[in-house]
């Protein structure tokens, strides 16, 4: 028997009202990061990437950009999601907890932007 | 009728592991996931100051590369790694465990011993790589 109402149940939100969208994206990030970080570490390894024209002529490749940024989206999608279930759980005070989650998230997305949008300038530059 | 909690300083986690709860391998394990996830998540700061410097100028790289080049800088990149194919290891047994499997006490340690292993080798592994 279940205490909740049949409207409850059709929703699927549970009591936080959120479902279940921000523990899946985490693990759909995290399947995607496993082949994308493997690759990213490859590369690095592989090619001298501290020197400028290397790394200028690795981003031109338009499988390494798009890699690139596919790695980069689900990177700082995860590092929010993450950061922002460690806030929930260690930080009592409410006003505190938004304001962490505020801040953390704007700038992890700004990092984000910044990453992706150098990628692109460096793959669309002469 | 509201009872008043008995007291207001009773131990919340994680504060309670040591003085109230024994240390073990997987409370361990799980909490190194979440520090390892909150470093790398600080990371992607020098991750974004890394392709943006590259997006503008030689001379910009040139100045993060001789940082990153740096003993502290290669130091704190191995730390990176180790961090990175920690939580890379144990995300993956993480995944495993939302199959529903691996939870009897026997398999947990077993995963948990063999993700602090691959966690040492795969950054020496990688670091020896680097340098061939």
């Amino acid at each position: 028997m279940s205490l909740r109402s049949p409207l409850s149940q059709a929703r699927g939100l549970g009591s936080a009202k959120d479902g279940v969208g921000h523990w899946w994206m985490q693990r759909m990030t995290a399947i995607a990061l496993i082949p994308l970080s493997l690759w990213f570490v490859f590369s690095l390894v592989r090619f001298p990437l501290l020197d400028h024209a290397t790394m200028v002529a690795w981003i031109h490749a338009p499988l390494v950009a798009v890699a690139l940024v596919l790695f980069f989206l689900a990177m700082f999608y995860h590092a929010a999601l993450g950061v922002q279930v460690v806030i929930e759980d260690y930080v009592g005070n409410e006003g505190v907890k938004l304001v962490s989650i505020l801040v953390t998230k704007f700038a992890l997305f700004a990092f984000g932007a910044a990453a992706i949008f150098a990628v692109l300038k460096i793959a669309f530059g002469a | 009728m509201s009872v008043k909690p008995a007291s207001s300083n009773r131990p919340l986690s994680p504060f309670m592991i040591g003085p109230y709860y024994k240390p073990q391998l997987t409370s361990m394990l799980s909490i190194t996931h979440r520090l390892t996830g909150l470093a790398l998540a600080f990371g992607t700061i020098f991750i974004a100051a890394w392709v943006t410097a590259a997006a503008t100028s030689p001379e910009a790289y040139g100045q993060f590369a001789w940082a990153a080049n740096s003993i502290i800088g290669k130091l704190l990149l191995i730390a990176y790694t180790w961090a990175l194919v920690y939580h890379l290891c144990n995300g993956i047994r993480h995944l495993f465990w939302d199959t529903g499997r691996g939870f009897a006490l026997k398999s947990a340690y077993a995963s948990g011993y063999a993700v602090v292993g691959a966690s040492v080798v795969l950054t020496a592994v990688i670091w020896v790589a680097a340098y061939l």
